[in-house]
């Protein structure tokens, strides 16, 4: 499998920062960032990973099902992860997650039909100072109101 | 950046760089007494750097509160293994957004309080476990790492000394679990983040089977400031056994919400009024969080005459924690704000041992049937019964975290669990569909 030069040296970097023999710790920064880049953790991606880091492949499948942030299928362009935690309930994020959902058509972990947005109702971003809080793919956005969050999606359906 | 507008009322020794020019930059770093308590370091012996550590009265600030002195002592320093140095700054223990501002504002006296640490427990390697939404972190102290080397505060032969350290960053990928210390290493070495068994404690047996010394970020973050004006300085800021200060993240229903930084021992009523601008709408307290969801819920009563410490917090049945407030007004639903809470633990709990496993999803389903207007009288005390049988029988501290608010949710609000039973729906929905219109 091949991938960008930027992502190759970031391989390389992560593949020297354990100790001798540890490079196992590798596997889980090389997935999220090769996810980043690929656009969600295939079959293929799984096998290279094994690979470079020396493990079974139902090794790093069984690591990838614990943490939220790897996901087997593509999500949208824009992945825009709502905050609904503690903080932001009281300010209003349950509304904005409604309003999001109606708005797009779509549900938790769905994608709109054309690729572009998935949505997510996530647990604490540690935003909550400044909530309701929503990412867009990394991208806080804080003190969010439902126009706000209008404009904001009405932005990501035009961005290519 | 600062996310909110600081409040004279705080005191600003690890915040003192946040809104300076560039203040993640090694040149504003060195402009304004950067590792000099490095250089001050490396002069001293690590006895007399823990000696220091002790003296500062400095408390971890992850959420338990152990003494950090007393942690870096424990690891053997005699011991052959090589030893490691590890961030958890991983936060994400809900209403918590302090490491972060912290990191972004600072990266650098990160770096330092690692060094620091590193020369009390002879290690040469340290890594930041950062999670995986904090990715712009990553960014950040790449670059300070970077700058770091360059200016020979990191590698080899640091300032001319004997002395080497290596720092390297860690991503997580979404796991609450990982925060866990143990789980946290679990999750370093690319396993699923299991908790492990203790003792051993990973001061003796932590990243890679070696001797580790394991700090929240803003516990490493005081450590320059400490050596630089002494641990007697530092203590001197708090109250008798709590030094300096705390980070507070103050959310929910104030007026001026953000994260301040506040002396140890600071009045609930003032943070709240005074730091905060008062309630919202000028409405009255109906509960109080002190320091993240874990944390059993106080009432406004509870709430006179308190101060935030761990021994005041204590005294009340409760925790300091990490330092995530949450105000609630009167007309918060106290069943809807048990049912989040358990939303959340039971979709973190790692599933690894059963009372955490089935307690957290029972509880989970309970509430959402309750809180639907579905509830039964018997409900109340099963909420109550099935909290109660977790405390203290899990694997790791999850199980209380989800416990603890539970179990005082419903002891201290069960005349809201009553008001809800019969099919009524919940009372409040409509007084928070106003609060939002
Ligand atoms: C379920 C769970 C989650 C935790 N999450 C965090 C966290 O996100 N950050 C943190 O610093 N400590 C967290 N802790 C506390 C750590 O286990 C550990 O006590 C702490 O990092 C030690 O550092 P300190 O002594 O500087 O506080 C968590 C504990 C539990 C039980
Ligand atoms: S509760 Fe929403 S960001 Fe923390």
């Amino acid at each position: 499998m091949t991938f960008s030069p930027e992502l190759e040296a970031k391989f390389d970097k992560l593949l020297k920062s354990y100790p001798p023999g540890r490079q196992r710790a590798a596997m889980v920064p090389m997935l999220l960032f090769a996810q980043d880049e690929v656009g969600s953790v295939t079959r293929e991606l799984v096998d290279e990973v094994a690979k470079r880091v020396g493990v079974q492949a139902l090794q790093v499948d069984e690591v990838i099902t614990y943490y939220s942030m790897l996901h087997r299928k593509p999500l949208g362009k824009h992945h825009v992860q709502i905050c609904t935690n503690i903080s932001c309930l009281l300010t209003g994020g349950e509304e904005l997650w409604k309003h999001a959902c109606a708005k797009l058509g779509i549900g938790h972990k769905e994608v709109t039909p054309d690729g572009r947005i998935s949505l997510e109702e996530v647990e604490c971003i540690g935003a909550c100072s400044w909530a309701p809080a929503l990412q867009v793919n990394y991208d806080f956005h804080h003190q969010v109101t439902p126009e706000k969050l209008d404009q904001l999606l009405d932005r990501l359906r035009k961005l290519t | 950046m600062l996310y909110n507008e600081p409040s004279p009322l705080e005191v600003r020794v690890l915040s003192r760089r946040f809104g300076l020019p560039n203040s993640a930059s090694i040149d504003t770093y060195l402009a304004t007494d950067g590792y000099k308590a490095l250089r001050k370091a490396l002069e001293m012996k690590p006895e007399e750097i823990i000696e220091e550590v002790k003296t500062s009265n400095l408390r971890g600030r992850g959420g338990a509160g152990f003494s950090t002195g007393m942690k870096w002592s424990f690891v053997p320093r005699t011991s052959p293994k090589p030893k490691y140095i590890v961030v958890n700054a991983d936060e994400s223990e809900p209403v918590t957004c302090k490491d972060r501002v912290l990191i972004e504002n600072d990266p650098h006296q990160l770096i330092e309080g690692m060094l620091i640490a590193a020369l009390a427990a002879d290690a040469h390697a340290g890594y930041i476990y950062i999670r995986g939404e904090y990715r712009y972190l990553i960014d950040i102290l790449d670059t300070a790492i970077a700058e770091a080397y360059q200016h020979g505060y990191l590698g080899k032969n640091i300032l001319g000394t004997s002395f080497s350290f290596d720092a390297y960053t860690h991503t997580g990928a979404g796991a609450y679990e990982c925060g866990e210390e143990s789980a946290l290493l679990e999750s370093l070495e690319g396993k699923r983040g299991i908790p492990r068994i203790r003792p051993p404690f990973p001061a003796v047996v932590g990243a890679f089977q070696c001797p580790t010394v394991l700090n929240n970020v803003e516990t490493y973050c005081a450590a320059p400031a400490i050596i630089r004006d002494g641990g007697a300085a530092f203590a001197a800021l708090g109250v008798p056994k709590a030094g300096g200060t705390k980070l507070t993240c103050l959310t929910g229903h104030v007026n001026k919400p953000g994260v301040y930084e506040l002396p140890l021992g600071f009045s609930v009523d003032k943070m709240i009024n005074e730091v905060g601008g008062g309630i919202r709408g000028g409405k009255k307290l109906k509960a109080f969080i002190p320091g993240g969801s874990s944390c059993p819920v106080l009432t406004a009563a509870e709430c006179e005459g308190l101060t935030m410490d761990y021994d005041a917090m204590a005294k009340r049945k409760t925790m300091l924690g990490s330092g995530g407030v949450v105000i609630m007004d009167e007309d918060t639903c106290m069943v809807k704000v048990a049912l989040r809470i358990m939303r959340f633990y039971a979709h973190e709990s790692c599933g690894w041992c059963i009372p955490c496993r089935e307690g957290t999803s029972w509880l989970r389903k309970t509430l959402v049937r309750f809180h639907d207007g579905m509830g039964q009288r018997d409900d109340i005390g099963l909420i109550g019964d099935l909290a109660k049988n977790m405390l203290g029988r899990t694997f790791c501290p999850l199980g209380d975290a989800a416990a603890l608010p539970t179990i005082s949710i419903v002891e201290k609000w069960a005349a809201e669990f009553e008001a809800h039973l019969n099919g009524r729906p919940c009372p409040y929905e409509n007084v928070s569909q106003l609060v939002m219109a």
